[in-house]
């Protein structure tokens, strides 16, 4: 079948401060399964860019290899992108970073890329605090090679050809914690409504910012028993609060009940407005969070929001004092210390 | 990328030298792929070699590796005084800014403009709508869009041929040594096998037995390599693996026959000694009087 998607647009589509329509943010045509998780991510990242007036040149689009990292190809077309070796995006991501840090680095990936063949890459990249977006799409399986478990698949959980799962599942969102994250949130592709003011707070925040969305595999891993299915996940979501983006300059209007929210401030003068709905849960303390998502585990539930947030998160760049100017427009002048300091190296081998 | 080469397969004798990856590092990866290689014989020569090697990375914008060794990376050696000329100017080679784009119609990543097969790249966030493109490790066409069609593949492919046949001319020359022309043997070698190449060629001298030489600096080949191999009957290759890997690369590369490659190996984890090739030379040529 060959199908191309229109190239018409509706003529008045709104335009943002930048005078771009939300089209000019798109990407390619995907070319992943009706119905897959990953494109209403996609389309979230889509909306946020639109939504907080983003440059698409000023942003760096990177990925590993996967259903997830073939994404990046279906946003974004502006931007420049990098489908990097399988499980290293998060060292392309660094040099990148560390050679331009004025631009936005948004790294995709997938439960396989992270969990397993990038794990090493991906638990460096969170102790490192890099100033990043990093979203998993997570849906539990190995859809690129015909669904086998991966390693975030729930201990019990069944695949499509019913086998269980026998090991433990690896929970990437309160590792990133437990590793110092600044920034950690899990969703759901089902509820954009949610991602959205997610993934805007996330590219706020100075440093790393981890969003876990599970990510239904409609193909392979969508069946009865399975834990990350469509039908699984809408029964079995909690959500922590429902959350709310503020960009710097904005008058917060919402009004909330006094009490139920939590202001966080971010670094640029934005703030994020949480309604808590879980009690006795702090998302500013990494205690607090940690024993949250482990309650819902225990009680079989799927913890969503907002999980963890530190407002005074300092990113790698603030840590190894780096030069404000981004290292790849430094010059020789700058960069080289010259004959003389090189005569001094002489002189000390002599 | 600097290689340190020591002794293998593995970890080997993780305290000992050898020159042992030069296959390796030529082919590495999967895929018809070649890579840049140099080979520093000098503390200054590693020094020089690593400003090089960011020049012709960016020039040729492809990874650059430098195959050291354990002798030269971890043993003490005499140097001369490291040299910088403060006029030098970094080589970024052709990286395209916003005003270059706004007068190009069409950004082609992989088009290869100039017929060198290097084409023209750009640095994230330069221009507004020009310039950007998705790196990817599959096939793509000159624009850096995905394809699967077999004569885009090809095209490309034969691009970095063009690419590599460009970076002959760029790569350091072999060093050659002054000797008396007309002599029917020549001897080569790289690295660290070089002070005692002299020294032998030296030992040699004092019984009257000539030869011609040529330090190689660089892989892919330049021309005088192959020249060099060509105006001489017998090519005595000297390094240290058991596999004679720089001869297999002669061979492959440049189609020098094996019969005219004799190799002399040392693989025993210790630099190797003067008086070996020496030795081995001397005894070839009395076996072939």
């Amino acid at each position: 079948m060959t199908y191309v998607r229109p190239k018409f647009r509706h003529p008045e589509l709104p335009k943002n401060k930048l005078g771009y329509s939300v089209d000019y943010y798109e990407g390619a045509l995907s070319t992943l399964c009706a119905g897959c998780g990953h494109d209403s991510i996609s389309a979230a990242i889509v909306q946020s860019c639109f939504d907080l007036n983003i440059e698409p040149h000023r942003l760096a689009k990177l990925s590993g290899i996967g259903c997830s990292s073939k994404t990046p190809a279906y946003f974004l077309s502006n931007s420049h992108g990098f489908n990097s070796v399988h499980g290293r995006m998060p060292s392309v991501a660094t040099g990148a970073n560390l050679a331009n840090r004025d631009l936005i680095y948004l790294g995709v990936s997938g439960d396989g890329d992270s969990a397993s063949i990038g794990m090493g890459q991906f638990v460096h990249v969170v102790r490192r605090n890099l100033n990043m977006v990093y979203i998993v799409m997570n849906n539990g399986c190995y859809g690129l090679t015909k669904g086998q478990d991966s390693a975030t698949a729930d201990m019990g959980s069944k695949n499509k050809s019913g086998k269980t799962n026998l090991f433990e599942s690896i929970d990437l969102a309160s590792l990133a914690i437990e590793l110092g994250a600044g920034f950690v949130a899990q969703s759901f592709s089902g509820d954009k409504s949610q991602m959205i003011p997610l993934i805007k707070a996330a590219m706020n925040h100075p440093g790393f910012a981890f969003i876990n969305v599970i990510s239904p595999c409609v193909t392979f891993n969508n069946n009865v028993g399975s834990t990350k299915s469509y039908d699984y996940v809408r029964q079995h979501i909690e959500a922590t609060s429902t959350i709310d983006f503020v960009p710097e300059m904005a008058e917060i209007t919402t009004k909330y009940e006094e009490g139920s929210t939590a202001t966080v401030k971010m670094h640029d003068g934005s703030s994020m407005v949480l309604s808590k709905l879980e009690e006795n849960w702090d998302p500013t303390n990494r205690h607090s969070a940690i024993n949250a998502m482990q309650s819902a585990k225990e009680r079989g539930e799927i913890l969503t929001g907002m999980l963890f947030v530190d407002g005074d998160s300092q990113d790698l760049h603030h840590v190894i004092q780096t030069s404000d100017t981004p290292l790849n427009i430094l010059t020789e002048r700058d960069l080289c210390p010259g004959s003389i300091a090189l005569e001094d190296i002489n002189a000390s081998l002599r | 990328m600097i290689d340190v080469q020591r002794s293998g397969p593995s970890t080997g004798m993780p305290t000992r030298t050898q020159q042992s990856d030069v296959l390796e590092a030529a082919y590495a990866s999967h895929g018809d792929t070649k890579h840049i290689l140099l080979f520093p014989s000098t503390p200054r020569e590693c020094f020089e070699m690593t400003a090089d090697a960011f020049d012709l990375a960016e020039q040729i914008q492809t990874p650059v590796i430098m195959l050291t060794d354990l002798d030269l990376g971890m043993n003490d050696h005499l140097s001369e005084p490291f040299v910088w000329d403060d006029n030098r100017k970094y080589k970024r080679g052709k990286v395209l800014n916003a005003e270059e784009l706004d007068k190009i119609k069409r950004f082609g990543r992989y088009l290869d403009v100039d017929g060198d097969g290097i084409p023209y790249r750009t640095i994230p966030g330069t221009h507004p709508t020009k310039g950007s493109f998705f790196t990817r490790g599959t096939s793509r066409d000159e624009y850096a869009a995905y394809t699967e069609d077999s004569g885009a593949y090809q095209k490309n492919m034969d691009r970095l041929m063009v690419k590599w046949e460009t970076s002959k001319s760029l790569v350091p020359k072999p060093f050659s040594y002054p000797t008396n022309k007309g002599n029917a043997c020549g001897i080569l070698f790289f690295g660290t096998s070089t002070y005692s190449s002299e020294e032998a060629m030296d030992m040699l001298k004092e019984e009257n037995v000539f030869v011609d030489a040529m330090r190689i600096r660089a892989f892919p080949f330049n021309q005088d390599v192959n020249a060099f191999i060509d105006s001489h009957e017998t090519i005595f290759v000297i390094e240290q693996n058991r596999d004679a890997q720089m001869r297999s690369l002669l061979m492959i590369e440049l189609q020098a026959s094996p019969q005219k490659l004799i190799p002399i190996l040392n693989y025993d984890g210790m630099p190797i000694t003067a008086n070996q090739i020496f030795k081995e030379i001397k005894q070839h040529l009395t076996n072939t009087k």
